[in-house]
């Protein structure tokens, strides 16, 4: 006990491993709110959903924050749904039992940024005959223009209406209807604008919902991608699989390379030859290329690669540094004296050469984390990520094959990149300073 | 993969065998080489032969096989005036029985075991099929020219980027020890953590601020298009597109080789040698280079070696992040369009490449190594 709290008194007196292991206790909080807060099947269901689910989200938004860096303050999302203002919904009955429902949109635009798309959804329900809809955009300077009156379909999409973007002379509609007339270049006219959808009901029992929606240029903490999916759930759920996967594949590769090393060293002969040579055969293997192999060819699943990557990394190059190291401990005189009172080969190799080296592999094993969470980002940005699962390196490659550089959706990229080099960071800042604490022959430099 | 850890790593390497007569440095080093060659060569067929066996778990490489067969059975009966007229019921029953004689020559009936090492002998000799999308420029489907065209240009990067990285490097760790303890050398020990991250994903970074935001330097590709004529301006497009992709490269990995080096400079410069060189007035230099650099240079080779190791097997996305019309990106192109034939010829070359960068570093580490040079034994000065 008192030994654990002296060494943790030396790792604290190390600023960065202190910094280090603060980084790594928010990745695990982060990962244990994630499991909690959206569980596996969730995320998965809401990641893997089409636009049903993201509907009221616009494409490829900031995140909401960068406002806040912003003397012009782009749009948020404005979204008016009739059922939580009742009092806007007006319906007269005729004598024939069809209705005439009125609802209003009444909004405030203040921004300094146009909408990115504007649609109406209908909620509706008929047996026979659809209802019919007006739709008119009431502008602050009290012009009225006719947006649609028309059959009512389950969605409006105002800016792919091909009348009304010839009728605004080829200008999209969510910048004509929100601009000062006849400006060149558009400039926004800001003010109190309303949405008035006027329905004919040709049966009794017919009711009509409709929710108004100006999708604005920033969305929710993340931002959204090209499937208006909230990428706070990808880069949340990334966070466990990405250490997951790091400390599972540094555990299997580092613990199989120790054992191996410890046997082949203290057997010695033809086995620790053998060894040595399979080492040699493993470096030559490509290995990032035997892994797109299985991925393309076998399975994506994360964890047939993290298995294939532990497979190939049980005789990894480790095996190296970790023989040196028990070729000197097997002449130490405590071995002979365990020789000497009859030990057997089993309890030397696990009972003494392996614990001696434990202060080594912690180290090696912390730094080794980031280059597999690296890795997997790496095949999901060469396209063989886990299908089902959201991950960073998945973000990466929906941005670049998106073309994100190329048109400025540089948040798409960069939260990603950020949460991979916190991570990256966090573990090789705290492994570097764990093996300057144990390995005290390193440390005079 | 898991790219080994220099400053963790005390990288043993096998030291040729004392040998009984032999005197002359070519000698010994030739030796050591033909040694290491026979070694690297059965190494390498092992490898490749793992290889195959992973790519024909799922009978992708019998496929590659039965598609060339019938490949070749119907050209040459396309080809043949005398089969133009004949029935065409009789003219498959014709083709099946050709492709299955075919088929029994090639060993395609034999057992898993003996079809494996069928498959060994082509991998070997290059033999890797056809492309089922794929083309090289010449417009030949062979996946050995659809690799091998793509070559030079992944060389040329991943031999400008490893000689930078290298000498930069080195210089940087020797200024750094001779200051040891500055602001200069905290903040270069501070930066070390930033090698964790991967080439390619600095580039995405660097991509993004000189490409997409100051809009100085290409996206990616290696030419301007079209190409320059003038062998001058095709030269300063090349230099131009390789900026970003070198960069990237050496920012990835300069902080822990400058550390790890340092660290080797530090610990040698504390020699008693050095101290006598000093004490005799020599020239700091010259210290440098003789007493300091000479003794470590084949440690320092073989730390790098590791790296230029991983590099490779980088490569795929490396060149793929930076449109760079190499290997690597031609990989990633038949992943696209699942292209067996190509993505098992890759690997297969990959392998090679490997080897070749192996044997390479071997030989470079024979010629400093004094051990290798003077047959010395064990013992280290």
């Amino acid at each position: 006990m008192n030994k654990i709290l002296k060494t943790l008194k030396e790792i604290a007196s190390y600023p960065s491993a202190v910094v280090g292991g603060v980084m790594v206790l928010i990745l695990v909080a982060i990962s244990i709110y994630t499991v909690i807060a959206i569980p596996y099947n969730e995320a998965i269901s809401l990641w893997k959903s089409s636009e049903q689910q993201w509907f009221r989200n616009p494409k490829y938004a900031q995140p909401a924050w960068t406002n806040f860096f912003r003397t012009k303050k782009l749009p948020t999302t404005i979204d008016e749904n009739i059922t939580a203002h009742p009092e806007n919904k007006t319906v007269t009955v005729r004598s024939d039992g069809t209705k005439t429902i009125t609802e209003n949109f009444p909004f405030d635009f203040n921004f300094d940024g146009f909408p990115s798309d504007l649609a109406i959804y209908f909620t509706y329900n008929y047996v026979q005959k659809p209802p019919f809809a007006v739709a008119t955009f009431v502008t602050p300077d009290g012009r009225k223009i006719r947006l649609k009156s028309s059959m009512i379909t389950n969605s409006f999409r105002i800016d792919q209406d091909t009348a009304l973007i010839q009728k605004f002379g080829n200008t999209p509609p969510h910048i004509a209807l929100f601009s000062v007339p006849k400006s060149d270049p558009a400039q926004i006219l800001k003010g109190h604008y309303e949405v008035q959808v006027e329905i004919i009901t040709f049966e009794k029992d017919t009711d009509v919902d409709a929710e108004f929606i100006a999708y604005g240029q920033v969305s929710g903490i993340a931002g959204t991608d090209h499937k208006r999916r909230d990428l706070m759930i990808a880069l949340l759920w990334g966070t466990p699989i990405a250490l997951m996967f790091g400390l599972l594949a540094a555990v299997g590769t580092t613990v199989a390379e120790m054992i191996i090393a410890a046997v082949g060293s203290w057997f010695g002969g033809w086995l620790d030859a053998l060894i040595n040579r399979i080492v040699e055969v493993i470096m030559v293997i490509p290995q990032l290329a035997i892994l797109i192999m299985i991925g393309t060819f076998y399975s994506r699943s994360i964890f047939v690669i993290l298995g294939s990557v532990i497979v190939l990394g049980i005789f990894g190059a480790g095996i190296k540094t970790f023989r040196a190291v028990f070729m000197q401990t097997k002449e130490s005189a405590y071995i002979d004296a365990a020789r000497a009172y009859g030990a057997s080969n089993t309890r030397i190799i696990f009972s003494y050469m392996i614990p001696r080296i434990i202060p080594m592999l912690i180290p090696q094993f912390i730094v080794l984390i980031p280059s597999f969470v690296f890795l997997e980002a790496s095949l999901a940005v060469l396209g063989l990520g886990d299908p089902t699962l959201p991950t960073w390196g998945k973000i990466i490659d929906d941005a670049r094959s998106n073309g994100a550089l190329f048109q400025g959706f540089y948040y798409w990229v960069l939260e990603p990149s950020a949460l991979l080099l916190f991570t990256g960071l966090a573990f090789s800042m705290l492994g570097f300073a764990l093996d300057r604490i144990f390995n005290p022959r390193l440390r005079g430099q | 993969m898991a790219e080994a850890n220099p400053t963790l790593l005390a990288e043993v390497k096998p030291v040729a065998k004392k040998s009984k007569f032999t005197n002359s440095t070519f000698m010994r080093v030739t030796r050591y080489s033909v040694v290491r060659i026979i070694m690297l060569v059965i190494t390498t067929v092992i490898a490749l032969y793992l290889t195959i066996l992973v790519a024909n778990m799922g009978g992708y490489v019998d496929n590659i096989r039965r598609a060339e067969i019938r490949e070749n059975v119907n050209m040459s009966i396309a080809g043949n005036p005398a089969m133009r007229n004949i029935d065409p019921a009789v003219k498959a029953a014709y083709i099946a029985d050709k492709i299955a004689t075919q088929e029994a020559r090639m060993g395609m009936d034999k057992p898993f075991i003996v079809r494996s090492f069928i498959y060994l002998a082509d991998a070997i000799t290059l033999n890797l099929g056809r492309a089922l999308s794929m083309v090289s420029n010449s417009g030949s489907n062979q996946v050995r020219l659809i690799i091998l065209e793509r070559l030079p240009s992944t060389l040329l990067l991943f031999a400008t980027a490893d000689i930078v990285l290298f000498f930069l490097a080195i210089i940087l760790a020797l200024v750094l020890s001779r200051q040891y303890g500055s602001l200069f050398d905290k903040i270069t020990v501070g930066l070390t953590p930033l090698s964790s991250a991967p080439a390619w994903f600095y580039g995405i970074f660097f991509i993004l601020i000189f490409a997409s935001v100051l809009r100085v330097l290409p996206f990616g590709g290696m030419v301007d298009s079209p190409p320059p004529s003038s062998p001058i301006l095709y030269f300063l497009s090349l230099l131009k597109h390789m900026a970003l992709p070198v960069l990237a490269y050496t920012f990835s990995l300069i902080f822990l080789q400058v550390f790890s080096w340092r660290t080797f400079f530090l610990i040698y410069s504390s020699e008693d040698y050095v101290d006598m060189a000093k004490a005799k007035g020599l020239k700091s230099r010259d210290i440098e280079r003789r007493y300091i650099l000479r003794p470590t240079l084949p440690t320092i080779i073989t730390s790098f070696a590791l790296i230029v190791i991983a590099s490779w097997t980088g490569a795929p996305i490396f060149e793929t992040i930076f449109n760079w019309p190499g290997m690597g990106r031609a990989f990633w192109q038949a992943i696209g369009l699942f292209d067996t034939p190509v993505i098992i010829g890759m690997t297969v070359i990959f392998a090679y490449l490997l080897a070749i960068t192996v044997l390479l570093l071997d030989f470079i580490y024979a010629l400093v190594d004094p051990r290798v040079k003077i047959g010395g034994g064990e013992s280290k000065t």
